[in-house]
Order: C-alpha cells, then sequence, then structure tokens
C-alpha cells in the first residue's frame, strides 16, 4: 500500500467518531431513499402484476337495474376489450360473538366458472356453488375467526339468511376495503361476501339484469369517450355515472401510497444529503486546516494539487461508503419492515418485493455526490494552498476596528466576549455555515414533530367538531324524515338528525369530479361542517360548500357556478353556486342544506343516513334493536373510527417521528461537536495563553461555550423558517384526495426544537470543553501551530 | 559570530583581508552582495557544473499597505556537489531564497535556473514535477505525518520518485534501520530529523535544501543530524544547502554566505573545512 494511501487510512481511524456521525446521517438518507423508492416500486410492481394477473378492470360503472339485453349495445362501444356484468348489494350482517352490527358487500360468483375481470385469488376453500354458501374476503375471515364451514347470518334486502363459509379469497377490487361512509378500513365490521349469481339476483330481485359493470379497454381506447358511451346507455336504468381507476376507492388508496411514497423518496433524502455534504463540509475543512504543514510538506515533496485534492476527496469518499453500507443495510430491513406495515393496509396476495440495483446505485451515487460536494472546497483549499506558505505557521487573522468593536468599546465588555464576538465577525462565512447546521437541526425537529400536531388537529376537526355522532346508521333506501321518529325510538337513542348521500358528478367548464354530496338540514349538531375559522358553517340554500381541495381540482372559487349531476333519485343537473370553501383531511366533501335538496327535487323530506347519540350504558339494548331493524343498511361507529384511526395512523407516525427525532439530535450533536472542536483546535493557543495569564477554566471556556451557543441561538429564527418549509413540502407531498395533511406549527413546536437543539449545542461543546480542562498548556504553547 | 556583525567588518574592496590585518587563510571574502563566481579555484572550480543560477532575484510581499523586499536582488551561482550554507538573521531572505530555489514559491522579480530549467515562469504543474524529480527538503520542525511511521514517511517520497532507493536503505544511511516502524511521536527530535534526512535522500536528489535542520535540536543530537548530511553530500555528490542561524556550522561548509536585508552580504570560502564532530554550540 502507498505511503499516502496509509495515511489516508489511519486518517480515517483517528476521525473515525466524526466519521461515523455523519455517515449515520448519510446512512438515514441512504435508507430513507432506498426504502421510499425500494417500496415505490413493490408497490408499482406488485399492483400492476396483481392487476394484470388478475384482469382488474380499467372502467367501472353502476346501475340501478339494466338488463341483460343491453349487453350487446355495450359491447359496440369502440375501445372495449373485456366486459362483465354482475348484481352486487349490501348485506347488514349478524355474527356470531359480535354485538355491533356488520356490514358486508355481496358480489355474484358467476354458476359457470370464474370472473372474467377483478378474479379473485381463493385463498382457501372453494368458491360459493349453491344458494346460501359464501366466500369471504380473506381479511374479513381473519378478523373474525372465520374458517370454511362457520355460519353466520345476513339481512340481504330485508330478508335474513343464514350463509354457511366455502372458502375465503383476495380480490384486486379490494385491495383497501373500506365501508361506505366510514373514515378508517374494519375489517372485523365489513367484509366482501362472494354469493352465487343466482342467489344474489334473486334476493335483490335481479334476475336478468345487472347493476355493477367492468371493463377493460383496448391499448387504442379513450377512456374519457368509453364512459360518456356507457353513461348514455345506463342513463336510462339508473346509471350512477361510470368511472376509471382513479375513482375506484381501492385503487386509489393504493395510488396515494404510492404517491406518498414518491414524495416521502423526493423530499426527505435531499435534507439529509445536504446535512451530510454540510457536515463533511465542515470537517474537512477543519482537517485541511490542522493538516496544513502536512499538505505543504506533501507538495514539497512532489505530490501535485490533484493528487492533493484527490486525497481529501477520498477521505470524504471513505465517509461516503461507510454512509452508504449502513444506509444499504438499514433502508434493507426498513424496507422488508415497511413491507410487513402494508400488509396491515393493504390486501396483496403477495409482495413483489424486490429493490432494483439502480436504487442502491442512485442512492449510493447520492451519498457519495453529497459528500464529495461538501469535501470539495476543503479540497481545492488544500489544492491551492501555496508550499512555502503552508508549511509557516498561518498569519494572525486580520482584525480591523468597526463600528461594532467601537460599540463593543463603548459597552465595555469583557476581553473574553470581545474574543467571541471579534472571532463572529471575522470568518462571518464560517459562523454563517455553523449557523446554517443548526439551524437545519432544528429544521429537522421541526419537520419530524409537525405531524404530531397536524394528527391532533385532524382528530379534533374530525372527530370532536364534525363529526360529533356516536354512530351513523346508514338505512338501504330513501325514507321520509317521518323514519327519524322511529329511530329516536330505539332503545339509548339520545340524540337523531337526519341526513342524505348523493352520488355527484360536478362540473365546472371542462373539469368533473366524482363526489359524494352530503345534505344536512340546516341547524344540523351532530353532523357538520366547519369552516376555515373554526366555527360551523351552513350551506345556504342553492349553495355548495366544497372542500379546499376539490375546489382546487375544479379550478373553482367562492361565488363560481357549477353544475352538479346527481346520479341519485331523477338523476337531475342542477346549478349550485359555490358558497364557500372549508378545510378538510378526509375526501373530498361536498355540501348542500337538505330542505332545499328536498325542494330542488320536487319531493317531500327524505333521509338515508341517521345520525345519533346514543346512552352508552344501553348500547347492548340498541345493537340488539339495530338488528331487528328492517331497511337498516349499516352502522358506522365513529368512537371505533376514531380509535382505529389513532392506533393504526397515530403508531406509525409515533414510530416515524421517534426516528427522525433521534436523527435531529444527531445533526445536532455531528454540527455543534464539529463546530467546538474546530474553533478549539483553531484555538488551543490562545486559550492555553489566557489559562497562563490567569484566566480561570471557566472563563475560558467561556469563550469556546459563548461562540458556539451565540451561533446557536441566532441560527433558531432561521431553523423555524427552513423548518416550516420542509413542514410544508412533507404536508403537500402527503396530501392526495383521500388525505389531507394539515400544517400545523404552534408556537410550541418552535420552541420545543429550539430547545432541544441548544440543549444538544451545550452538551456537544461541554464534552469538547473537558478537553480544555485537560489541556497540557506547556505543551500547547510549544507545540508549533 | 553574527553575520551582521561580520557583514560590516568587511571594507568594500577588501578582500582577502580582514580588517584587523589578519590573513584569513580559511575565509575568502567576497564584494558584498556581488557574487558571481567564486574565484576560488580550490574547493570549488569551475569544472563543477553550475546547479543554480540566480540573476537579480527579489521577492516582495504584501501585507496590507506594507510591502516587505524579503529578496533584493541577489546573484548567485550553486555548484554541483557543493556543501554551502545560509547564514543569516531571522527575514533576512534566505528561507525565501531556499524556497524559490526548491520551487515552493515564484519570484517577484528576476531569474533563477536550475541547470538549464528556468525555473521562473513554470507552471505549478511543472513546478510539482521539479520537486518531485530533483529536490529533497529537510525542515526545522521535520514536518514528518504523524500518522506514518519512519519507514512510510520515506515511502511517501518513493512511492512517487522516478529512480527512489529502498526506503531501508534510505534509513540506514542516516543510523535509523532499528527505528524504522517508530511512529514519529516514539522519535527523538534527532531521530525525526534523520528521518526526514532519509526521506529528502531517498529519491536520489540532485540538491538537498535544509532549512534550519538543527534549529530545534540540542547540540548533540544536532551534530549526529550535520555528520548525516556530511555523509550524504560525500557519498552521493548531492549539492547541499543548509540554511542557519547557528553561526558554529559554517565550518563545514565549502562556501558560506551570508544574507541581510535580502541580500548576499558576504561569501567565504572555507579552505579547510571542519568534521561536524567538532561542531558544538
Amino acid at each position: 500500500m502507498k505511503a499516502l494511501d496509509l495515511k489516508l487510512m489511519r486518517d480515517f481511524q483517528r476521525l473515525w467518531v466524526q466519521a461515523v456521525a455523519i455517515a449515520v446521517v448519510l446512512a438515514c438518507g441512504v435508507a430513507i431513499l432506498l426504502t421510499a423508492f425500494g417500496m415505490h416500486r413493490a408497490l408499482v410492481d406488485t399492483r400492476d402484476a396483481y392487476y394484470e394477473r388478475n384482469r382488474f378492470a380499467d372502467i367501472f360503472a353502476e346501475a340501478r337495474r339494466a338488463p341483460l339485453s343491453l349487453l350487446d349495445e355495450i359491447r359496440a362501444i369502440p375501445g372495449l376489450r373485456m366486459l362483465e356484468v354482475r348484481v352486487q348489494g349490501m348485506a347488514v350482517l349478524d355474527l356470531p360473538g359480535r354485538d355491533a352490527v356488520a356490514m358486508g358487500r355481496l358480489l355474484a360468483w358467476p354458476e359457470d366458472g370464474t370472473p372474467l375481470l377483478n378474479l379473485p385469488i381463493l385463498r382457501s376453500g372453494t368458491p360459493p356453488e349453491h344458494p346460501g354458501e359464501v366466500m369471504i374476503s380473506d381479511a374479513f375471515a381473519k378478523a373474525n375467526g372465520f374458517v370454511p364451514g362457520d355460519v353466520f347470518s345476513a339481512n340481504i334486502n330485508g330478508k335474513a339468511r343464514e350463509l354457511t363459509i366455502t372458502g375465503t379469497a383476495v380480490s384486486p377490487e379490494f385491495i383497501y376495503t373500506i365501508g361506505p361512509g366510514a373514515l378508517m378500513p374494519d375489517n372485523a365490521g365489513f367484509g366482501i361476501l362472494w354469493l352465487t349469481q343466482a342467489d344474489i339476483a334473486s334476493a335483490f330481485d335481479m334476475v336478468g339484469a345487472f347493476n355493477h359493470l367492468a371493463l377493460r379497454l383496448g391499448i387504442d381506447a379513450v377512456p374519457a369517450d368509453v364512459i360518456e358511451a356507457l353513461d348514455q346507455l345506463l342513463d336510462p336504468y339508473g346509471g350512477r355515472g361510470a368511472y376509471g381507476r382513479d375513482s375506484q376507492i381501492s385503487d386509489a388508496f393504493v395510488a396515494a401510497e404510492i404517491d406518498q411514497l414518491r414524495a416521502m423518496a423526493m423530499v426527505v433524502p435531499p435534507v439529509f444529503f445536504a446535512i451530510a455534504a454540510f457536515l463533511v463540509g465542515m470537517v474537512m475543512s477543519r482537517i485541511v486546516t490542522l493538516e496544513r504543514a502536512e499538505i505543504g510538506l506533501l507538495k514539497a515533496l512532489g505530490y501535485g494539487d490533484g493528487q492533493i485534492a484527490l486525497h481529501y476527496l477520498i477521505l470524504a469518499g471513505m465517509i461516503a461508503g461507510l454512509g452508504v453500507a449502513l444506509g444499504w443495510v438499514a433502508g434493507s430491513i426498513l424496507a422488508r419492515a415497511m413491507a410487513g406495515q402494508y400488509a396491515q393496509f393493504f390486501d396483496f396476495p403477495y409482495l413483489i418485493f424486490h429493490v432494483p440495483g439502480w436504487v442502491y446505485a442512485m442512492s449510493a451515487l447520492a451519498g457519495l455526490a453529497s459528500t464529495l460536494v461538501g469535501a470539495l472546497r476543503a479540497a481545492l483549499m488544500a489544492a491551492r494552498l501555496p508550499p512555502a506558505i503552508a508549511m509557516q505557521p498561518p498569519a494572525p487573522p486580520v482584525f480591523r476596528k468597526t463600528c461594532i468593536d467601537r460599540a463593543m468599546a463603548a459597552l465595555r465588555l469583557r476581553q473574553t466576549t470581545t474574543m467571541v464576538l471579534r472571532s463572529l465577525i471575522r470568518w462571518p462565512l464560517r459562523s454563517a455555515l455553523t449557523g446554517v447546521g443548526l439551524g437545519a437541526a432544528t429544521a429537522s425537529v421541526i419537520a419530524a414533530g409537525f405531524m404530531f400536531g397536524a394528527l391532533d388537529r385532524i382528530i379534533d376537526l374530525a372527530f370532536n367538531q364534525t363529526y360529533r355522532q356516536d354512530a351513523a346508521i346508514l338505512l338501504s333506501a330513501e325514507l321520509s324524515i317521518s323514519a327519524l321518529a322511529d329511530i329516536r325510538r330505539l332503545p339509548g337513542v339520545m340524540q337523531a338528525e337526519a341526513q342524505q348521500f348523493h352520488p355527484a358528478t360536478l362540473r365546472r367548464g371542462p373539469r368533473e369530479k366524482r363526489v359524494s354530496i352530503e345534505a344536512r338540514p340546516y341547524g344540523a349538531e351532530l353532523s357538520r361542517v366547519i369552516g376555515a375559522d373554526g366555527t360551523a358553517i351552513e350551506p345556504p340554500p342553492g349553495g355548495i360548500l366544497l372542500s379546499e381541495r376539490l375546489a382546487a381540482q375544479l379550478e373553482a372559487g367562492v361565488g363560481d357556478r357549477l353544475w352538479v349531476s346527481f346520479h341519485t333519485g331523477q338523476r337531475e343537473t342542477h346549478e349550485m353556486v359555490v358558497a364557500g370553501l372549508i378545510e378538510q383531511y378526509f375526501g373530498l366533501g361536498a355540501y348542500v342544506e337538505m330542505g332545499h335538496l328536498d325542494h330542488l327535487f320536487r319531493r317531500s323530506p327524505q333521509m338515508s343516513v341517521a345520525n345519533i347519540l346514543y346512552d352508552p350504558a344501553m348500547l347492548p339494548d340498541l345493537q340488539r334493536a339495530l338488528h331487528a331493524t328492517p331497511l337498516l343498511g349499516g352502522v358506522i361507529e365513529m368512537t371505533e373510527n376514531r380509535q382505529s384511526f389513532q392506533e393504526t395512523i397515530s403508531e406509525n407516525v409515533v414510530v416515524v417521528n421517534g426516528v427522525y427525532a433521534v436523527i435531529a439530535v444527531l445533526i445536532t450533536i455531528g454540527v455543534a461537536y464539529n463546530a467546538a472542536r474546530i474553533q478549539l483546535s483553531e484555538r488551543a493557543r490562545e486559550l492555553a495563553s489566557l489559562r497562563i495569564i490567569g484566566f480561570s477554566r471557566a472563563e475560558v471556556s467561556l469563550v469556546l461555550i459563548g461562540e458556539t451557543m451565540l451561533i446557536a441561538l441566532v441560527a433558531q429564527p432561521l431553523g423555524w423558517l427552513m423548518g416550516a418549509l420542509i413542514a410544508a413540502a412533507l404536508a403537500r407531498g402527503f396530501s392526495s384526495d383521500i388525505y389531507a395533511i394539515p400544517l400545523v406549527l404552534a408556537p410550541a413546536d418552535f420552541a420545543r426544537a429550539s430547545l432541544v437543539v441548544l440543549g444538544a449545542s451545550l452538551a456537544s461543546v461541554l464534552i469538547v470543553r473537558r478537553r480544555i480542562d485537560r489541556m497540557d498548556l506547556v505543551a500547547v504553547m510549544k507545540t508549533r501551530e | 559570530m553574527s553575520c551582521q556583525v561580520y557583514a560590516h567588518r568587511v571594507a568594500p574592496g577588501l578582500t582577502g583581508v580582514n580588517r584587523r590585518g589578519r590573513q584569513a587563510p580559511s575565509l575568502r571574502h567576497v564584494k558584498a552582495n556581488r557574487v558571481t563566481l567564486c574565484q576560488s579555484g580550490k574547493v570549488m572550480t569551475n569544472t563543477h557544473p553550475i546547479v543554480f543560477r540566480t540573476e537579480d532575484l527579489s521577492k516582495v510581499y504584501e501585507t496590507g499597505a506594507l510591502k516587505v523586499h524579503a529578496l533584493a536582488g541577489v546573484d548567485l551561482q550553486l555548484y554541483s556537489g557543493e556543501f554551502t550554507v545560509l547564514l543569516g538573521p531571522s527575514g533576512s531572505g534566505k528561507s525565501t531564497l531556499l524556497n524559490i530555489l526548491g520551487g515552493l514559491d515564484h519570484a517577484s522579480a528576476g531569474r533563477v535556473w536550475f541547470r538549464d530549467l528556468e525555473l521562473t515562469g513554470l507552471s505549478e504543474r511543472a513546478l510539482t514535477r521539479y520537486r518531485r524529480d530533483h529536490v529533497g527538503f529537510v525542515f526545522q520542525f521535520y514536518n514528518l505525518v504523524a500518522s506514518l511511521s519512519a519507514r512510510e514517511n520515506v515511502q511517501l517520497v518513493t512511492d512517487v520518485a522516478i529512480n527512489p532507493m529502498d526506503p531501508d536503505d534510505a534509513l540506514g544511511r542516516v543510523g535509523l534501520s532499528p527505528r524504522a516502524d517508530h511512529f514519529p511521536a516514539e522519535l527523538s527530535g534527532g531521530e525525526q530529523q534523520r528521518v526526514a534526512i532519509a526521506r529528502a535522500i531517498a529519491k536520489r536528489p540532485e540538491v538537498l535544501l535544509c532549512d534550519e535542520p538543527t534549529g530545534a535540536l540540542d547540540s548533540k543530537t544536532g551534530t549526529a543530524v550535520l555528520d548525516a548530511l556530511k555523509q550524504i553530500n560525500e557519498t552521493m555528490g548531492t549539492t547541499t544547502v543548509v540554511i542557519t542561524h547557528n553561526a558554529a556550522i559554517r565550518g563545514m561548509a565549502h562556501r558560506v554566505i551570508c544574507f541581510a536585508d535580502g541580500k548576499i552580504a558576504d561569501v567565504t570560502v572555507n579552505q579547510t573545512r571542519i568534521a561536524p564532530q567538532d561542531i558544538s554550540w
């Protein structure tokens, strides 16, 4: 091995604590990049393979009751490749051992074999063959402990039935399964049930008809044209508007997750890479400063500028190598753990988990590039150092009297304080860089913590402000508002309010969006709409309230007019004025006043949902009574939703953000410790001189601590700003049609971040201070600088 | 004896005789500031080729408004195989001259040649090449790389030189073979300086430039270092230039050049040389 390489290895050994500290930061970036990209690829590949192998449809449509004779006309739509129709419906389930009402989505299973599209994969048992037999979704079976042969009862279209489980399956249509009106998946309370075609058709009085249609397109098809043609054909039969995959709930959730992973891969790793580059820059500058004489010597011996720059770049490269290696290991482990997490949310039959080589290569390249960029300044500094000057002790830095000095003199500051201030002014770039580094640490604490505030806000807004009902009772059909009186008479019900849901398409110019419009009576107290100012707002008659993200997608503002095509009732289209925008974190909501809607539809007041408050002590009685209620479509327990939300999402956020917080502290220590070490190495003689003159250790330490802490203090506002920007980027990246993450940053968040960083800075400087205590005064004074 | 004191004892034109009228058999005085040729054929003759030649060499350092003339017009020739001592107080310009001769620094004005190669005007890359191929340096503070052992420090040079000797051979020449695997921190000052000399000679340089090689050493260890330099000079024929404050060392040189205020104040040729063992300070 060449002597220069030996020096490299030994330098690396000497610096290993700092090298590891930097490598860990770099490893975080690499690991997150690997995990996010790896999971992104895994989800995309798995989804695509699953969709392709199991023929997931491109277009879906629902109608109230369309005759099978319509099929010939539908097949004639250009671009259509495969078509399948079926009967589907909802049922209320009475599961053994479960008091609460469960819901099931019933799908027909063709008698003559397997479905053509959206082909389920059998996990156990067999598909249903006879009436009264049912195949259930795997997650539903697992959550309730069902195995083939078990029996449960169901209220199908008002008729109680005993169903025998023949098998379990997963389906590409239900990778993510969420019940109607629910905010979170509830595998125990909502399941997919496949019954034979004949069974379900007779149960819903759909013999010779269908109410659900799925089709796959040829490569040359124009989806919008097919959707329009379908809408026209199905319109006379209660068509509810055909839609593509983007509006298919399961696919939309998977797509949102994929987008989030991509956002994470784009936003988070660059922050770590930048910080690692910064730390490398700091440490390398210090090394070059300390090795000034050695650099001069190497040049005197005939080593070229390029060789010397390369020498230091390789040192940075070794740190990068360590970081990348750590990141690869951590990333591979983390990606597998993430895959396990996804198994909780998504029902994939398999997971094609393969992090492609180029992702590893890219993460290594990104890590290497950022450290080299960080080290470049120091390496060039070393290369440009003239040898004759390098071997001399550095000239004392030039200090000049400025107005600041005069101000300091006027203030009669102590000499040690003056030393601190002068050094900050004399090396503004270095002070600024240290400040930026410490600011970045504050920023990462803020960015790590903002999700907690965001979740509190989401939970508060969703469950304390908006959905204040204990439960929502779904009716299987629209009933007269007089049904509310019956619901109020149910045991334990203390308050009940009517509500309607209307699937509809909103159009503004060329833009359109399928949404579910919620209609509530004026003055509703249980389920409300909360405005931006935090107070409940009521949609005025003729007006519609839109969630901000929906309005943005429609490019609509307050006062704009929308065409609203309802897919329910007479499927009328009405013009409505956007009366206001509301901040909302779940879904894309649209709200109208119920009385006005009934008036528009020229009908007596109706309802399809009853929101209730109940006495918890009477819950078992209420549940029993609900099971016996005719026309019950299902029950949504808000408390369960809330619990489920907190348990699943919050847990994840706590874990992920705990990791970020640890990383933030590591960054702080990395920056503050390195800054103090650099100062100490530059000032050892000065500080030793002070000690010799008779300053106490505490006074001398104050110079060192004072400078770093002053920079740390001044850096805080910058850190707040950077933290807010990163948090905003994360919030934007995580938002989709399904969720929005609000940017909630309270003064307490900033204060906490600053306390963490200031505390970690102080701790780091105190570690370095111990070196002052141990300083051998005579030796320091003797050592040639 | 300080060079300043010495210099103003020399009256212009009184070459060969000092003011006390005593014949200076061992020293030959040459007119200050204008040494174009060492006339003495006894020690260094014209048959020895010229290694370094400078022409009105100047170096000005500018620190703020202040201009410091480190070298103010130096004309000098150094011969192959010659052992020269540059004597003078701090700031007299001797280190600056050495740096320029060694290709570590650029002159502000004037010209300097190494054999036929004009150093003034060479690019950084060419100067690096020149240092690598021809020059060995020894510094006052040894400048060993702390993280490398004695052998590895020598290897730093043998790794890049064209025709280097074996690092152990170089260490053997300065009597440090048994200490080859020790790190600088484990070596005494004298040993460290001998490692530095071994490192300087390992490339078989044509010139050995030593800046205060004994400046940080006591008399006894310093003598050993000087002896090593003399051995190298005699056995390898390396042109050796030694800068020193220490007038006691002058006796071992072929020629002594005194510097004052950036100029050559005096040049003397030693008719007889003292052995390093007889030097002390």
